[in-house]
């Protein structure tokens, strides 16, 4: 329906035929030059799409493409870091973490390192994960918490098949080796009572002896050259109710863990340990 | 209502209006020179203060004003400002609103007549135009008539000067980011962002005070369009006062008012429109027709103001109590004999004023209360707590101590209203008493991570407050922070 011209009575101008509660609108003509902006704008987006086009596998007129700038950009990041990252290539972790400027770099880089290669498992702040994924964020160490340990676990992995000089024995399942449902019962009962949490288990105490003191210690204190957890703290890696204790002893344990020395830039490397030894408060 | 519209099928009236020159003609009298006063006081503040200094001591920036941006600072003489007290600068923008509407419901547009950057540069560059290529009968004649060498010239002159003020200007600007002396020693050591903020404040300044003008305030700027709401009957307005000019026409005719229709008031108005129909967006209220009209009324031996700052309540009582009148002193006298004093304590004025008070006062109060040191205490979320293998819990926390004087100091941290709980940062120094002591640099911001350990007898709390708090070396309390202590779910 074409619109029926109205003009304003009082002002003597158009208006636009709308009408609110008996309020028309005006419509004054604008200036001209407000239309030769949106002309230079729209002139201006051509000239810019030649340039940027925007479109895939297509090139800007001077070779421009977003891809590429983010690349350059990247690049120049790169150059700027490269020094630092030459020298946590070379450094022990000691050294870096002794000196305030390396540490720093070492700290906010092992941060993103750590989001992207190891939060899978381990969690974003390195509290670990029920079922056998370590926290990083407490004192209790498997394979020692020093930096260097932390390294070498780092490079190499847990049981991974990969590395000769991967981390971790391997425990017997205990239910295949001999022990009948009851003994590994009276077993766990005893490993409960080592950090004090349980009654004491005669039995138990005996087989412990005979089958386990050899790697987890008399006490239960642990022995991080074989990787055999403490059982005498409140951290238990697999739970710590006599269920999950007993499918531990029976069936045995054994979580796995990358080696990324294969993966992972000797800088990074050095970065992630001194972050992930941060994490816990560290050993020394 | 009558349709007086045009008849169906008529074509459109055009929906866009091609640009109207403006040629206003030079004024003298005392609106001028109070507009040539505020002028030279407003743009000698903008081009000298970059240049002022204020000594801050050894590798502090000695620019009394100074934004600067790479380091996030911003100095005001002996204010220095961080990134987190942005809201000092949200104070002044509410004072300044505050403050334009005060003085607009007071004054009408003073700000845009007088003070407006747009105005004030326009004013500038209109004043170089006159006298480059002469005043307004010389402009339109040149512009109408035949090209010429004479008008090449001095059209390029114009624009030669115009860029030179708008180069100057935009150096300004960006001497306020960084040390001025330096950037006019070398100029080409400025960085490539220093030469795109250049070069947009001399564009911006050569079109928007060469070209747009009047343009500017008609069409892009949207305060004349609200403004509206802070003017009343009693606010002081450029009006021409109709009662007394009306009917205009010569002045030998002795039935004509004291308007005598020389259109002076329309020559030298920057926006071109005529006063004397009434108020309209148009009007700047820069008040030059009042100096131009007094100016004829005091050739023809007429009393002045016939175009002045009154009040729509005067103009209206004026109005009505000449209405039967005719032209002449009588009119003259009962029309000025109906004013009364402008209203100056309104309602709306007080209001302003009391906000405005508040918000200054709170400032001020923000000011002087600030602290150089402050402790922000971030905890550490993921994990919320770890157990340890004595069976405690522990909460890791972030914690930024900023210090934004520049001599720095070594502070120890203690935990209150925590009994039990293990405090340890790491990788700091402690005291004798086994407090850490955590050392920060002048100007400076240091981050630390700090450990609480609650033993596992008695069991943590679920959840329970605790506050850190620096000492100085004397003990005394510098800063603190609260925070919450997470253990497991009972």
């Amino acid at each position: 329906m074409a619109r029926k011209p109205e003009t304003d009575a009082v002002s003597g101008v158009a208006t636009t035929g709308h009408e609110w509660d008996g309020i028309r609108e005006l419509d004054n003509p604008m200036p001209s030059w407000w239309l030769y902006t949106f002309y230079a704008c729209i002139a201006f987006a051509l000239v810019w799409v030649l340039f940027y086009p925007s479109l895939p596998f297509v090139r800007g007129l001077l070779g421009n493409t977003a891809r590429g700038d983010l690349a350059a950009v990247m690049a120049a990041e790169q150059a700027k870091a490269a020094p630092m990252l030459a020298r946590l290539r070379t450094a022990t972790p000691e050294a870096i973490a002794a000196e305030p400027g390396l540490r720093a770099f070492a700290l906010a880089g092992g941060r993103i390192a750590f989001a992207n290669s190891c939060a899978g498992c381990h969690g974003a702040g390195g509290q670990g994960a029920p079922g056998g994924f370590p926290s990083l964020a407490d004192d209790d160490w498997i394979y020692g918490g020093s930096l260097e340990e932390i390294r070498t676990t780092i490079r190499h992995g847990v049981r991974n098949g990969e590395a000769a000089e991967a981390r971790g024995t391997a425990m017997p399942a205990f239910l295949q080796a001999g022990l009948t449902m009851g003994q590994i019962g009276e077993l766990a009962d005893h490993v409960l009572s080592l950090p004090g949490t349980g009654p004491a288990n005669a039995a138990g105490a005996a087989l412990f002896a005979e089958n386990c003191a050899a790697c987890h210690g008399d006490r239960g204190e642990g022995n991080r050259q074989v990787g055999a957890p403490r059982l005498d703290d409140r951290i238990w890696l697999y739970g710590g109710d006599k269920a999950s204790v007993m499918r531990s002893i029976a069936y045995s344990r054994a979580g796995v863990m990358p080696a990324w020395e294969s993966r992972l830039d000797a800088a990074m490397i050095n970065m992630l340990t001194v972050y992930v030894h941060a994490l816990g408060g560290g050993e020394r | 209502m009558p349709d007086s519209g045009p008849p169906v099928g008529a074509p459109l009236a055009s929906l866009y209006a091609a640009h109207r020159k403006i040629y206003p003609r030079a004024v003298q009298g005392r609106v001028r020179r109070a507009k040539w006063a505020v002028l030279a006081v407003l743009l000698g503040l903008y081009y000298l203060v970059p240049w002022l200094r204020w000594d801050r001591g050894a590798g502090v920036p000695d620019q009394a004003v100074l934004v600067d941006l790479q380091h996030a600072r911003l100095f005001f003489f002996w204010i220095e400002l961080w990134p987190q007290e942005v809201y000092f600068l949200t104070g002044l923008l509410i004072l300044g609103a505050i403050g334009l509407f005060a003085a607009t419901s007071l004054f009408g547009r003073v700000w845009c007549g007088f003070a407006c950057p747009q105005t004030v540069w326009t004013d500038l560059f209109m004043w170089v135009e006159r006298r480059i290529e002469g005043d307004r009968n010389a402009r339109i004649r040149r512009d109408a008539g035949p090209p010429s060498r004479d008008r090449t010239l001095r059209r390029l002159a114009k624009h030669a000067a115009w860029l030179g003020i708008a180069a100057a200007t935009g150096g300004a600007w960006v001497m306020y980011f960084q040390d001025a002396p330096t950037l006019v020693r070398n100029p080409f050591g400025a960085s490539s962002q220093t030469w795109f903020f250049f070069a947009l404040f001399t564009a911006t300044t050569y079109v928007l005070a060469g070209f747009a003008r009047e343009q500017v305030c008609t069409y892009m700027c949207p305060w004349p369009r609200f403004q509206g709401a802070m003017l009343d009957a009693d606010s002081l307005v450029v009006t021409y006062r109709d009662w007394r000019g009306e009917p205009r026409g010569t002045p030998k005719d002795l039935g004509n008012g004291d308007c005598v229709d020389c259109s002076a008031c329309v020559q030298v108005c920057p926006t071109g429109i005529d006063i004397r129909e009434g108020q309209q967006l148009g009007c700047i209220g820069c008040g030059l027709c009042i100096d131009a009209c007094d100016d004829v009324m005091r050739k023809l031996h007429r009393p002045e103001g016939l175009i002045g700052f009154e009040t729509l309540a005067n103009l209206a009582a004026s109005t009505a109590a000449t209405a039967d009148m005719e032209p002449g002193p009588a009119r003259h006298a009962a029309g000025l004999a109906a004013r009364r004093p402008p209203r100056l304590l309104r309602p709306r004025v007080l209001m302003y004023a009391v906000v405005l008070a508040i918000v200054a006062i709170a400032m001020l109060g923000a000011l002087l209360l600030r602290e150089t040191l402050s402790l922000t205490v971030l905890p550490e979320r993921a994990p919320p707590f770890v157990r340890l293998s004595d069976g405690g819990i522990r909460n890791a926390y972030l914690l930024k101590l900023a210090d934004k004087s520049h001599e720095g100091g070594r502070y120890m941290l203690v935990l209150e209203e925590a009994p039990g709980l293990r405090l340890l940062v790491q990788d700091v120094a402690t005291d004798a008493a086994g407090r850490p002591v955590l050392p920060v640099q002048g100007d400076g911001v240091a981050s630390f991570r700090a450990l609480v350990t609650a033993p596992a007898v008695p069991p943590a709390a679920e959840r329970r407050p605790i506050r850190f708090r620096l000492l100085d070396a004397a003990g005394r309390p510098v800063a603190e922070a609260e925070s919450v202590f997470l253990g497991p779910q009972q």
